[in-house]
């Protein structure tokens, strides 16, 4: 029922409640005296080289992209599973192929060398 | 007994929000002591314990101190984003709580109470939304730092957290499949009429504790804090409260797992081998099975906690013993090993399934019974073929080999 949504509302207020005092409550208590140094980013005690927004590894990119792939495909599990019982053999046999897909992608990915991080 | 009246349930949603959260906060709390407690234990030293009788007031010390230190704010950061990333991280951390069942329906004079704060028709997904939500926190925190190391720290972490996530959502598949539900109490219902879902999925409970063990960001996945490699990871640049607000994070995502661990492979609130707690409520608000009575509700949720305290323990435990992976390691073990080894397990449960009802098994016992014994089969294979470590080793694990091969020579 609807009605239910109403203590996790509750509870998404409370969350974000605790979590704004905290925040708030530690910048009011605390003395914030900056200066220039202190104001650096830290570098194991270096001065800091250049800005930290800079070009990194591809290879991030290209988990976020498998993981949108394989995230909708477990979304797509989640509903099968959840009517497993009723579906039988035939939304088995029919989930089958889709997991055959799944796992040629997947080692069609894995002989490219896009899961490799050497 | 009917449902309850809206003004009844008014009332009692806002009891359940606040006795829950506020007892949350507690445990959470309770367990930043219990880590540096038990580290102590196994490093063999004495851990907190000046404030109070073992050190137990440690916690308000900590939150009095974190809150009286300078915040820090790094010159060329994204004020906002800093400002924001500990909520964030901290919002769903504690959001989760809300679908899980902690005991036995508590019966009023105004009807059944529920003890759950939200008893939602998709739990599950609540569950896996918010999950993934809390790679953000940490994300943006690294980025907004602008910082080296933070940024690093951020990357890895939204790298491993979303290649877990895959692999924690597909070992949840198996639940689904054998309780037919997505709701939190109906399947600790369905555990306390068969077995607790650990024996017929002995393998998916596996695959799940390692997933959600990367997926918190601890023990010897903790790549994205990292302090021998990262300084502190995402939160270098982070200091005073705001910097305990991401361990209150972690630490309330630990316990939010040891809770789902309890819920989804051992029954939850469900006391094994005895009937009296076994008590399901209908759609019409009329109870199945067992009586409800208010001691009832009190020994299952001792039985819960104690559930959850026992997998927090193992939480500390395995942190302060196996050390860290590397990276690549981390990710082949994700892509490579749980996510195959994971498909090829819901097929084979699938067909174990089916042919267990085509022999007109009915869903009980035996059914749960049988399972068990060819998940034992297929844990055995895992860990014998794991064991091998050739798939996570990669490179490593070739080179090694010949030298193994000449000493043994």
């Amino acid at each position: 029922m609807l009605r239910e949504y109403i203590p996790v509302l509750m509870i998404f207020a409370m969350s974000l409640g605790a979590g704004a005092i905290m925040v708030i409550g530690s910048a009011i208590f605390s003395n914030y005296r900056p200066t220039t140094v202190k104001k650096e980013a830290y570098e194991s005690g270096m001065p800091p080289v250049g800005d930290a927004r800079e070009r990194f590894a591809v290879k991030y990119y290209i988990v976020a992209m498998l993981f949108l792939l394989f995230d909708v495909e477990v979304v797509f599990l989640f509903t099968w599973g959840a009517v497993f019982r009723r579906l039988g053999l035939f939304g088995y046999v029919a989930i089958m192929i889709f997991i055959v897909l799944l796992i040629a992608g997947l080692l069609y990915e894995w002989r490219k060398g896009a899961l490799e991080w050497d | 007994m009917g449902p309850l009246s809206t003004t009844a349930f008014i009332i009692s949603a806002v009891a359940k929000v606040l006795v829950i959260f506020v007892g949350w906060l507690i445990v959470v709390a309770g367990v930043t002591l219990a880590e540096r407690k038990i580290a102590a234990w196994i490093q063999d030293r004495s851990g907190p314990n000046r404030v109070g009788p073992w050190g137990i007031f440690q916690p308000i010390a900590d939150g009095i101190k974190n809150f009286a230190k300078e915040e820090h704010i790094p010159g060329g950061a994204s004020r906002w984003l800093f400002f924001l990333a500990p909520i964030i991280s901290m919002f769903p951390a504690f959001v989760v709580i809300a679908v899980i069942p902690v005991a036995a329906p508590l019966p009023t004079p105004w009807g059944l109470v529920e003890v759950i704060v939200a008893d939602l028709p998709i739990g599950f997904l609540f569950v896996m939304a918010l999950a993934s939500l809390g790679v953000y926190g940490l994300t943006l925190g690294g980025w907004a730092s602008n910082s080296k190391y933070s940024f690093l720290g951020g990357v890895r972490a939204s790298a491993q957290m979303i290649s877990y996530e895959v692999a924690l959502g597909l070992s949840l598949v198996p639940i689904f499949m054998l309780a037919g539900n997505v709701t939190l109490p109906e399947i600790v219902r369905q555990q306390q009429d068969a077995l607790w879902y650990v024996l017929p999925l002995m393998v998916g409970f596996l695959f799940f504790s390692v997933s959600y063990f990367a997926e918190t960001n601890r023990g010897p996945f903790d790549m994205p804090e990292a302090e021998s490699e990262l300084v502190y990871g995402f939160h270098t640049e982070y200091s005073a409260m705001r910097m305990a607000m991401f361990y209150l994070a972690e630490y309330a995502n630990m316990v939010t797992a040891s809770a789902l661990m309890a819920t989804f492979f051992f029954g939850g609130w469900d006391i094994p081998f005895w009937a009296g707690d076994n008590i399901g409520v209908a759609a019409d608000g009329s109870i199945i099975g067992a009586t409800p009575a208010w001691w009832v509700t009190l020994l299952t949720f001792a039985s819960f906690a104690a559930k959850t305290a026992f997998f927090i323990l193992v939480f500390i435990w395995v942190r302060w013993t196996i050390p860290r992976f590397r990276y690549d390691q981390v990710m082949a073990l994700g892509w490579k090993v749980l996510i195959p080894l994971l498909v090829v397990y819901i097929a084979v449960l699938g067909g174990a399934m089916l042919a267990l009802e085509a022999a007109g098994i009915e869903f009980g016992v035996r059914y749960a019974l049988s399972l068990a014994g060819i998940n034992l089969v297929l844990l055995l294979l895992i860990m014998f073929w794991l064991d091998r470590s050739r798939i996570v080793l990669g490179g490593a694990w070739r080179q090694a080999r010949p030298q193994q091969a000449r000493s043994r020579g």
